[in-house]
């Protein structure tokens, strides 16, 4: 045999007892040509586009899922910023219509997530832009498959106070208008959001993106969990070795599927994003990968640097693997997506500051966390804006998915159910920054900015 | 014409009647066996047969589901996969 009995196992093993799989396939669509002065048609282009890319998507995909034998888990669409198309449309009946139109094309063309219905607003916000950010109370009280973001920062242009300020309030209606807060899973803050990324829910289809482009988000935590497992004593370097060699193979499987799913639907391949996403499935959490580095939970003091070796190796190992890595490519720590992650903020071991703390060294940011439903809009804009700094200052991705569960205090829970998993609820900062956000204005960029 | 070459992978307890089951499927299928090889990783008995499609007329979706229900009644997990993902995985 050209491959040994030995590799053959490896792999197969990593896909029935540790849970390799190909995340997400996304599929960026640009609308911009399907922008019309007659919204109904304009609306219509919108759907027929991206019902016909939904339907090969999903098609070719299942192909290869049955050639390979890897589960690919999410086909999912992004679009064109959606402030971008709909300047001359711009009224908040209209930002919800197209939401809906959106939501329909995707739940008829089998899709589970549409990404893209958000806005630039790094500078500043043009009309467009602040009635998409009115209206997604209300988009997404009346759907259920759009994501959205906002970029409101990046390292060159600073970031733009004015855009955070509107956000406490929006998340806190949105969280209101949709069961159990669901809503504010489906919406992200960034700072320096890339173009290509094919994770939910800031997946958008970038301004310099080809008509359409394939991007693909592979995984892998249980894999890299099990060879830590098995080194359990070696070095930094020797860890940090291994993991490269693990995250090697995995994100080859994904190059392999992304090059040959994009060859049949005849569209340009993207990049292969290669950060390890955790699932609360058993055995796919990142939380355990650290934990099985010998830190007795994820929070404890010296998760950091485990956290910082962990994200180095698995960029190191993708970067040898793919000839185009993009994307968010680092390690994602979700709180409710990862059942450690929930264990140590059950027990107490991991806290917001610690985990604000961990998002300086891997991507992307505060992730998926709920926090109590009182919490004051402006105590939440100054979570985003802290975690957003961060981004801007290292040149770096952040982010904040944050979800205020209206009625639930610290110590609560709150069940998503699916992906997104289940939150526990945490305690905020009691004291105010309230007065300092009232400035307004834009935090400038930074000097490491300037480098022509 | 090429080959058409998948590795099927067999993971769980030794049992009578995995060669056979297996092979007389694949022998109506038109399947051909190129190389077997059987032996204890971790703990669990693995056989790996690799095999060449180009004469079966059987879709690959059809192939899958049959093997999957070979191991659900020997209770061995059996992967079928196109070496391509091997070769992709660990060989630069």
């Amino acid at each position: 045999m050209s491959i040994s009995a030995e590799e053959v196992f490896e792999t197969a093993n990593m896909i029935l007892r540790q849970n390799l799989d190909i995340r997400t396939t996304t599929l960026g669509i640009n609308l911009k040509d399907c922008i019309d002065n007659d919204f109904g048609r304009f609306t219509d282009n919108v759907y027929q586009k991206i019902l016909k890319h939904s339907l090969r998507l999903i098609r070719e995909a299942d192909k290869l899922e049955i050639k390979y034998g890897i589960p690919i888990v999410n086909k999912r669409i992004s679009v064109t910023p959606i402030s971008l198309i709909m300047e001359t449309h711009c009224s908040k009946q209209s930002f919800v219509e197209m939401a809906k139109t959106l939501d329909r094309a995707a739940k008829d063309g089998g899709i589970d997530y549409i990404g893209g219905f958000g806005a630039f607003v790094q500078k500043g916000l043009t009309d467009s832009d602040r009635v998409l950010i009115e209206s997604l109370p209300d988009v997404f009280a009346s759907s259920d498959r759009v994501c959205s973001f906002l970029n409101v920062g990046t390292n060159v242009a600073g970031m733009n106070l004015d855009a955070i300020n509107m956000l406490g309030h929006m998340l806190k209606e949105t969280a209101s208008k949709t069961k159990d807060a669901v809503g504010c899973a489906k919406f992200v803050a960034f700072a320096n959001a890339p173009e290509d990324n094919p994770f939910m829910a800031g997946a958008y289809h970038g301004i310099g993106e080809p008509d359409t482009s394939l991007n693909i988000g592979v995984s892998g935590p249980g894999v890299v969990h099990s060879v830590v497992e098995k080194n359990r004593d070696c070095d930094l370097t020797q860890l940090s070795e291994i993991i490269k060699r693990t995250v090697f193979k995995v994100t080859r499987s994904g190059e392999l599927i992304g090059r040959e799913l994009a060859k049949n639907l005849n569209v340009p391949f993207g990049i292969v994003d290669i950060s390890l996403a955790p699932t609360t499935a058993q055995g796919d959490s990142v939380a355990n990968i650290i934990e099985a580095f010998g830190i007795e939970s994820i929070g404890a003091h010296g998760t950091t640097m485990a956290v910082a070796l962990l994200m180095d190796a698995v960029k190191k190992g993708g970067a040898m693997a793919s000839g185009n890595v993009g994307g968010l490519s680092g390690t994602f720590i979700p709180v409710s997506e990862d059942s450690g992650m929930i264990e140590a903020v059950r027990k107490g071991a991991l806290d917001l500051n610690k985990l604000e703390a961990l998002t300086s060294v891997c991507s992307v940011g505060l992730d998926m966390f709920a926090i109590p439903g009182d919490t004051p809009a402006e105590t939440i804009n100054a979570i985003i804006a802290d975690e957003l700094a961060i981004g801007v200052i290292n040149n770096k991705t952040t982010a904040v998915r944050v979800i205020p569960v209206p009625g639930k205090k610290a110590g609560e829970s709150v069940d998503f159910g699916g992906l997104l998993g289940e939150a526990p609820v945490m305690d905020v900062n009691p004291y105010s920054a309230r007065d300092f956000l009232k400035r307004g204005g834009r935090l400038p960029a930074p000097v490491t900015s300037m480098r022509n | 014409m090429e080959k058409e070459l998948l590795f099927i992978t067999v993971i769980g307890k030794d049992r009578k009647g995995i060669v056979a089951k297996i092979s007389t499927l694949l022998y109506e299928y038109d399947i051909n066996i190129e190389d077997i090889n059987q032996k204890i990783m971790d703990d669990y008995f693995v056989m790996i047969m690799l095999v060449d499609m180009k004469e079966s007329k059987q879709s690959l979706e059809r192939v899958r589901a049959e093997l999957e229900k070979i191991g659900d009644t020997l209770q061995v997990k059996i992967q079928i996969q196109h070496e391509d993902i091997f070769k992709m995985m660990h060989r630069v």
